[in-house]
């Protein structure tokens, strides 16, 4: 398959693309529909951080398929660190560049009407779920900024999970994104629908390997848990220094239904990433957390959102951040209670830790509360590492760099503790390690 | 390895530019208990935080060698490999990290890699200590010091001291803050110690705690130096009759280090 460079995308090019992917008209109409928008559309503006000069909008193209990968012992060791290495994981679709690698699904699941499949075949075979939940009002909207429109008309990856009603499932569900080819952008889409009084354990891993080329990864994930839902998202985001990326992680939460993330945002380059909750129905409940370690040159900002709308509807944000070397970050941190949204209780942390003379770090807490009878709480720290600390440790007979190690560690640690699953919380503690090292 | 000095002469110390010790000369070595006493504020936590290298404090003059180095021109941790522990009497809260994971980290420090101590071994000891010392077992799971109580720090303390094993151990009011079942344990922690090869330096103002621990020599500090040294005999006189004789005898009006200065 030849490459195609393309650095600007017009209509012509997207209705091509969506030819050649044999979707269907309505799907095709969509990204018409949207390239059309996003020339109009403005970029998003994160708060506290200026992405005027970022790249987000040329880049390389296309739909390219990876090797498929028969067994996971095949895979890279970065790769294979993301299982447990005994027992390959039962539920799991490894993408690589824009195809599915390897895909597999505990039969009783597929029995029971579980979809777990890639977002082309979605669309293909699934379109009345997909366009039901798939960039709607209720979600990640198409015209939102230029970044969501972009998405919208040229989303080359992703996967479609749907649980039907009253499925409790313990295995957890994973995926794997790995951007194998240095120069093409990932446009990828997570679409995650969990039918009443369902619970599952979902987690993905992003990956890339490009150092020098530069390119761009747009990403948008909606979660919709309906009444009584349970959803636990957890997620190791790790590209490479040279791609610039864009991650919307959006959650729907109705009735009595809960959405937890932990999320471990440890790209090498610079990144805007949303995670916005919107808790719709009454007693829904969310806890967003996220850790991030920064180093090199890269900016960063971190905004996470509790959008109250339900009656009681219980929200908490838990951010941390470790800076290291040059590196910048904003953790904007946002809990609003809509009018109505009576016995709403919407609680925030956000700290940041700095490790060096140049790393830059800010916390910045906001609430915006349009109703009397509720109940709310913030606390936002930025600092450096306190000598006493490093004092006491070193007097243990812990180096210096052991003790920075360890505080860093325990820094993180009320976020990577959370992680669902044992082998990704293994995994992103050996990102981190390479990170502060 | 037996017969460990640990040998302070005419040290000097400063914090801020305020002059604190004046000059104090001591030598501790393996076997010997030594206890440390004197009214607040006259520099007995100084001395302890010098040997161990707090960041805040200068030495403007003097020395301190252990088996013949150089302490000044270690960093902290190396004197902590070397075989310095110091038992603080404020240590740090240390968030997101298990006392567990702490004490394997720092008993490592002192091995060679490749030598870390096997798992299990390392729990027994945990175990076997916790036990010994009467602390719950929990605690080998919660932060390192995080929401403990006065006590639990203290006795946290003196686990580590055990599960380290250094050639001299320096306590710095140890006994502040517990009750007497406590001081008790602690005490018997500390007694367990005792051989040829742990030196201790146990700096006190109440003489209670040297009821449980007989030291061998007992050195009382004033101004920011020692001013009189003797034997157990010497805490039980301050015990009876408090720290105005020893005033009286050398001619100190004021014995903290602020008159001096």
């Amino acid at each position: 398959m030849t490459v195609e460079t393309k650095l600007s995308f017009d209509k012509a090019y997207v209705e091509q693309f969506s030819k050649k992917r044999n979707e269907p008209e309505w799907m095709q109409k969509f990204r018409l529909d949207a390239i059309e928008q996003a020339e109009s559309l403005e970029m998003p503006k994160p708060d506290k951080t200026t992405i005027r000069n970022w790249n987000f909008t040329e880049f390389n193209h296309d739909f390219k398929t990876g090797e498929s990968v028969s067994s996971i012992q095949d895979l890279p060791e970065e790769l294979r660190d993301f299982f447990d290495e005994k027992q390959a994981p039962e539920n799991l679709i490894i993408q690589r560049n824009h195809s599915v690698a390897y895909a597999a699904l505990n039969n009783e699941l597929k029995e029971k009407g579980v979809i777990f499949t890639d977002i082309h075949t979605a669309i293909r075979e699934h379109a009345d779920l997909v366009q039901k939940y798939f960039m709607t009002e209720d979600g990640v909207y198409v015209s939102e900024h230029k970044l969501t429109a972009l998405h919208a008309a040229l989303v080359n990856g992703g996967v479609f999970l749907y649980i039907p009603e009253n499925l409790q499932i313990e295995t957890p569900i994973q995926s794997i994104f790995w951007q194998e080819d240095p120069e093409i952008t990932l446009v990828n889409h997570v679409l995650v629908v969990v039918d009443k009084n369902s619970s599952i354990t979902y987690v993905e891993n992003y990956l890339s390997h490009n150092e020098e080329y530069e390119t761009v990864a747009n990403i948008v994930t909606e979660v919709y848990a309906l009444d009584g839902a349970k959803v636990a998202y957890g997620a190791v985001d790790n590209f490479a220094a040279a791609t610039t990326t864009y991650v919307n992680r959006r959650g729907i939460a109705s009735r009595d239904a809960t959405i937890d993330w932990a999320l471990g945002q440890m790209n090498d380059g610079n990144t805007v990433s949303e995670n916005v909750t919107r808790l719709v129905g009454d007693n829904s409940t969310s806890q967003a957390k996220a850790v991030s370690v920064g180093r090199g040159k890269q900016t960063q900002n971190f905004t996470s959102v509790m959008h109250h709308d339900g009656k009681a509807s219980d929200g908490f944000i838990l951010q941390r951040g470790v800076m290291t070397e040059g590196s910048t970050a904003i953790l904007n941190a946002i809990g609003k209670i809509e009018h109505g949204g009576t016995k709403a209780n919407s609680e925030q942390e956000s700290r940041v830790l700095m490790l060096s003379e140049k790393a830059r770090g800010d916390a910045n807490p906001i609430l915006l509360i349009d109703e009397d009878d509720v109940t709310a709480g913030h606390a936002a720290s930025v600092g450096r590492v306190d000598p006493l600390q490093v004092y006491y440790l070193k007097s243990r007979g812990l180096t210096e760099e052991e003790a920075q190690r360890l505080l860093i560690h325990g820094f993180l640690d009320p976020v990577v503790s959370q992680l669902p699953i044992e082998s990704v919380k293994k995994q992103l503690t050996q990102v981190i390690e390479r990170k502060i090292n | 390895m037996s017969g460990s000095v640990l040998e302070i002469k005419n040290l000097h110390v400063s914090i801020e530019d305020k002059q604190i010790l004046k000059g104090v000369d001591l030598t501790i070595k393996g076997g010997e208990f030594h206890a440390i006493m004197g009214p607040n504020g006259t520099g007995k936590s100084t001395l302890a935080s010098a040997i161990m290298g707090h960041p805040l404090y200068e030495i403007t003059e003097g020395s301190i060698t252990f088996n013949g180095e150089d302490v000044l021109e270690m960093e902290v941790d190396e004197r902590a490999r070397a075989g310095l522990f110091l038992a603080m009497q404020y240590p740090s809260e240390i968030s997101g990290v298990t006392t567990s994971d702490f004490l394997r980290s720092a008993i490592n420090a002192k091995r060679e890699e490749g030598d870390e101590i096997p798992l299990m071994e390392f729990i027994k000891e945990l175990d076997e200590t916790l036990d010994f010392l009467e602390i719950d077992k929990s605690m080998a799971t919660r932060y390192l010091n995080e929401g403990f109580s006065g006590g639990e720090k203290k006795r946290n303390e003196i686990l580590q001291l055990m599960l380290l094993k250094p050639e001299i151990g320096i306590l710095d009011e140890i006994d502040s803050g517990l009750d007497i079942d406590a001081l008790k344990i602690v005490s018997k922690g500390i007694n367990k110690l005792r051989d040829e090869n742990f030196g201790t330096l146990i700096i006190t103002h109440y003489q209670r705690l040297l009821n449980y621990i007989t030291p061998d020599y007992v050195h009382v500090m004033m101004q920011g130096r020692v001013v009189k040294s003797g034997g157990p005999e010497l805490a039980k006189r301050l015990e009876a009759e408090g720290y105005e004789w020893i005033k009286e005898e050398l001619g100190i009006e004021d014995e903290t280090i602020e008159q001096n200065a």
